[in-house]
């Protein structure tokens, strides 16, 4: 129950995008079309579980036994840039018809500041490991959720007489202001 | 070009948020007062110039290949002084902007600066650089954060303007976009 709670919070309640502007950079850049917004979600699922995960044990056996836990910035951003380059070398290798879905939106995704938010939140929800991937499975679902219902916006946005000043981001930006608008319906849901 | 346009050409012309939409997220989430954004932008203002000077020095002793990874440890260097900085002298504010602040190290706009100016010029210009550039980053924030402020609360910096309840979508998450939105479009405006 308790995981269930935390996944739905995550993707509705608590949108990693629409309530916690975090990822707003591939929200905005690669929203144009539903294909690369559902590859985009795709690449996030995976390096955000594992990115994760390998965060999570490096601060509870290596920071906090050795006390050393200012140093999370410097080594959570290391770990995940130095994460992502294994994940395309060993996707590479290992599943090309996955690499080549996923592989260009994997470089990008070291500067998603959803990949390092999830990581120092899970820390400062004292979270364990089990509930840690369940968070992160759940915000990178939210996060696809968001990005593809946009971009199926976005498609349509294209076609739209919007007054020059407004064409391109600034319509964007609006229109995802009206979505969250939306997302906070589901404020009190759990 | 003259330093002086170093240092300008991020104010406006090349504001980071306003124009070349870098660093999105903070901008969206730290401004729901002028105040907040205006701390937010000099802590990365403070970041950008120290990480562009950093860079520029060494930029002839680092590897080719490895000037990415260094760049980012030399910015989380910072990231973590200020970090540590503010929970010590500025804890009220720390806690407002939260999560942000270790997220400076992913704020494109630090790291783009580092890649695309710091590591091609002389000090000089590259600490001019970081300046305009934090500065029009804070100005951007701040002034984000005022219009929400004032249209949400009915304040400035903390200081009531207007009496009663306004409309408080604009101090939530939705009036974050739709103000940011509006901003964007007003500057292609006035930049024209």
């Amino acid at each position: 129950m308790e995981y269930i709670i935390i996944i739905i919070s995550a993707i509705f309640i608590n949108n990693i995008v629409l309530a916690q502007f975090l990822g707003i950079c591939p929200f905005v850049g690669v929203s144009n079309k539903l294909s690369t917004a559902a590859g985009m979600g795709g690449a996030v699922l995976f390096v955000m579980t594992i990115a994760t995960i390998v965060t999570w044990l490096i601060q509870t056996y290596l920071l906090e036994a050795l006390g050393i836990q200012f140093l999370q910035t410097i080594v959570f951003i290391l770990v995940i840039a130095s994460l992502v380059q294994m994940v395309e070398i060993i996707l590479k290798k290992v599943s090309p018809s996955l690499y080549s879905a996923l592989g260009v939106f994997l470089p990008l995704i070291t500067t998603n500041c959803a990949i390092l938010g999830v990581a120092i939140l899970t820390i400062q929800k004292n979270f364990n490991l089990l509930e840690g991937v369940t968070f992160a499975v759940g915000n990178a679902l939210g996060f696809s959720l968001a990005l593809v219902v946009f971009a199926g916006i976005r498609e349509h946005l294209d076609i739209m007489e919007v007054p020059e000043g407004m064409r391109g981001v600034p319509i964007a930006l609006v229109v995802a202001g009206i979505l969250a608008l939306a997302f906070m319906g589901f404020t009190g849901l759990v | 070009m003259n330093n002086l346009q170093n240092f300008t050409k991020g104010l406006i012309k090349e504001n980071p948020v306003l124009v070349l939409l870098l660093g999105l997220c903070p901008t969206l989430g730290v401004t729901t007062s002028a105040i907040n954004g205006l701390g937010m932008g000099l802590a990365t203002t403070f970041v950008l110039v120290m990480s562009n000077l950093v860079v520029s020095l060494i930029k002839n002793l680092i590897p080719d290949k490895v000037r990415i990874p260094s760049f980012i440890v030399i910015i989380a260097s910072f990231v973590t002084i200020v970090e540590l900085l503010m929970q010590a002298y500025l804890p009220a504010l720390f806690e407002q902007l939260g999560l942000f602040i270790p997220l400076i190290v992913v704020n494109c706009i630090v790291l783009g600066r580092a890649e695309a100016f710091a590591s091609k010029n002389n000090t000089l210009s590259s600490l001019l650089d970081g300046l305009g550039m934090g500065l029009g980053f804070a100005f951007a924030l701040t002034l984000l954060g005022a219009v929400r402020e004032l249209l949400g609360s009915g304040a400035l910096f903390s200081i009531k303007l207007i009496p009663g309840d306004l409309m408080l979508v604009f101090v939530l998450a939705p009036g974050a976009f739709i103000a940011l939105g509006y901003l964007i479009a007003l500057s292609r405006k006035l930049n024209k």
